[in-house]
């Protein structure tokens, strides 16, 4: 392999016809070139797609109470119901493997009317009465003060976290927002914390929520033991895509629900969603190397052209060198080695071209800005190693076709070609 | 060092089958220089090919320095022909991107002699050949007699047992030619075993024997006094 003749002959063979070996190889760099864009393109949407799945919990469900379709045991259907804080407690009990289960109530919503007052001000915003284990679900940075705690929920402190959005609607710039009191609906809450979510798709919507102990909310808005919503995370490596099923069950049996009322318990499974686009993902990158491969191979095809015609050329020559007795493997190894270094120079070239071009792309979606589902396209060092075994393998493809027919020609009539 | 018995070769072509050599019965010793004559298609080119393993026999056996040649793999007969054989082509057959030090040390190269020592063995026979000063030039900054000389310089240089030319001079004029003669005389005078395959009677007078060749058969073997090329260089 590292013998100083050999790749001295293997540089000789390659500069005798410059302009040829250039043309070659850039078949080769070009579909490397292509196969590292696509899989570079690939990443950045995911990279942005991932961005707008942000860190929440993933392994997630939401799970939210309708009117019943079936009548059973004595009730009717189309009976409104909804789920109690017991229900939490029997989920607790009743499904190994959950992370958080966190009931929610709401006031409120997306266009509602003005619910909440401060001073001369007013907005409409979302109050959700939530548990503390919902900002690991839900994750938030709180900018100042501090989030809902269990003692809060403890003592059903009337306290309020509230967000970016609301604090600008109901606040003057730079005037202090903690230990101040909002009217939600009538109750005075007092702020404790500030929040900012990261900017996801959301938009506004995001920033404009309330956050309040769910005992507090309960008491404060007449809710009793009702809950409206839960969002349950399962441990990770148990999937909640197949705890779903159990949990609605549990909540079925102790609201009385028939067991076959599919629309009764309404839910979204989040983990099902995620692992659809991880799936995409795979999809995508497995078009990437699809299309990068057969751009390559023909690529390959043109230095195994390239090597046939070589060897055609030099009939007489690798002739000669039987005549003085070269043994065929070693004509074999040469015209392999030839072949493979041809194609990973050539492929060399073509991943630093495609480098740069990533480089290119970066530094222009920096200066750009933000582009929706698309951030920071890049192959790993990974995808380089595999490219580069890609090409040791077509290389060897490239050169077999060539070597086998070089060793095939018998030296005698090797010699006789003029 | 040579014995060949019953030597048949026939070429098919298509239907017909072409017989070559019919029944060759030949022996050379060492130290000999020996002429092979005879008109195109009398098969002295097929004989020289079999000799130098680079065709195979049909029929009969061919024993070179005790070595029976038969059935050999082509990385047998390549490492043979290594060891054994020294080629003198017609048209030179140098290859013409390596110098002529690289032409000679190529033989070298295949039995895996080190780099240096093969570098210091193609100048000493390039020295014998009167072209020490030519080591570094391609073969196409070379005439024609200096070429033939670097070939025989590189036929030389595996220290075979037998030389074998193919029309050495063939393609020369006929100063060079005696020139080429010449150095060959001088080799075998060393004792080296030479064989040439000629149709040029000048050429052939110049060995020691002479086998003619017509129809596939020798129909003539006889020891010459030698002519010394020296007297018309």
């Amino acid at each position: 392999m590292f013998n100083r003749d050999r790749w001295k002959e293997i540089l000789e063979v390659l500069s005798s016809n410059v302009f040829r070996t250039l043309a070659t190889s850039f078949g080769v760099g070009w579909g490397i070139f292509i196969l590292i864009i696509l899989l570079a393109a690939g990443k950045g949407l995911e990279n942005g797609i991932r961005a707008d799945f942000g860190d929440i919990a993933t392994n997630t469900m939401f799970m939210w109470s309708r009117n019943t379709t079936i009548s059973y045991k004595g009730l009717p259907k189309g009976r409104r119901f909804s789920f109690k804080l017991e229900d939490v407690q029997a989920i607790k009990d009743n499904i190994p493997n959950l992370r958080f289960i966190s009931p929610r109530n709401q006031l409120g919503g997306f266009g509602g009317s003005n619910n909440v007052v401060r001073g001369l001000k007013t907005g409409a915003f979302n109050v959700y009465g939530d548990y503390p284990e919902i900002i690991r679900q839900e994750p938030m940075t709180i900018t100042s003060g501090r989030f809902v705690n269990h003692n809060d929920i403890q003592d059903k402190r009337k306290v309020a976290v509230i967000g970016v959005g609301v604090r600008n609607e109901l606040y003057d710039l730079g005037e202090t927002v903690l230990g101040t009191y909002i009217k939600i609906q009538g109750v005075n809450f007092m702020v404790v914390g500030t929040y900012q979510k990261k900017d996801d798709g959301g938009g506004e919507e995001g920033q404009k929520e309330i956050y309040v102990p769910f005992t507090a909310f309960s008491q404060a808005f007449n809710m009793g033991n009702d809950v409206g919503w839960m969002a349950i995370t399962a441990l990770d490596g148990s999937s909640i895509s197949n705890l779903k099923e159990k949990i609605v069950n549990v909540v079925k049996e102790k609201r009385k629900i028939h067991p076959d009322d599919k629309r009764a318990v309404g839910y979204f499974d989040l983990y099902e969603q995620y692992n659809r686009v991880e799936s995409l993902f795979g999809a995508l990158r497995w078009v990437a190397y699809f299309v990068g491969v057969l751009v390559l191979l023909s690529g390959i095809i043109g230095v195994s052209n390239i090597m046939l015609i070589v060897i055609k050329e030099r009939t007489k020559e690798i002739g000669i060198r039987r005549a003085l007795g070269e043994p065929p493997w070693s004509i074999k190894k040469q015209i392999l080695m030839e072949s493979i270094f041809l194609t990973i120079i050539s492929g060399m070239i073509g991943i630093v071209f495609g480098a740069a071009f990533i480089y290119g792309v970066n530094a222009v979606l920096d200066s750009v800005g933000p582009v929706d589902m698309f951030v920071n396209p890049s192959v790993s060092l990974g995808v380089v190693v595999s490219a580069l075994v890609i090409l040791i393998f077509s290389g060897l493809l490239a050169g077999f076709i060539p070597a086998q027919s070089a060793i095939k020609i018998r030296p005698i009539e090797a010699l006789r070609t003029e | 060092m040579i014995q060949i018995k019953d030597l048949h070769k026939s070429y098919k072509m298509g239907k017909n089958s072409l017989h070559v050599l019919k029944g060759i019965n030949f022996n050379v010793e060492e130290g000999e220089l020996v002429a092979i004559m005879g008109s195109s298609g009398s098969g002295k080119s097929t004989l020289l090919n079999i000799l130098g393993m680079l065709d195979e026999l049909d029929e009969g056996t061919y024993t070179l320095d005790g070595v029976a040649i038969k059935n050999l793999n082509e990385t047998k007969a390549a490492q043979y022909r290594n060891k054994f054989l020294g080629f003198i082509f017609q048209s030179f057959n140098l290859i013409n991107y390596k110098s002529a030090a690289e032409n000679v040390a190529l033989p070298l190269y295949y039995q895996k002699v080190a780099r240096k020592e093969r570098q210091e063995k193609a100048l000493k026979y390039l020295t014998q050949v009167g072209l020490k000063e030519w080591a570094n030039h391609l073969p196409s900054e070379l005439s024609g007699g200096q070429k033939q000389r670097v070939a025989i310089a590189r036929a030389m240089a595996a220290e075979p047992k037998v030389l074998l030319a193919d029309e050495p001079t063939g393609a020369l004029d006929s100063t060079t030619s005696y020139e080429v003669m010449d150095l060959i005389q001088k080799i075998n005078d060393q004792g080296n075993t030479i064989l040439i395959v000629t149709h040029e009677p000048d050429i052939a007078d110049m060995c020691k024997r002479i086998v003619h060749l017509k129809d596939g058969v020798i129909i003539e073997d006889k020891k010459i006094e030698q002519v010394r090329a020296s007297k018309y260089v």
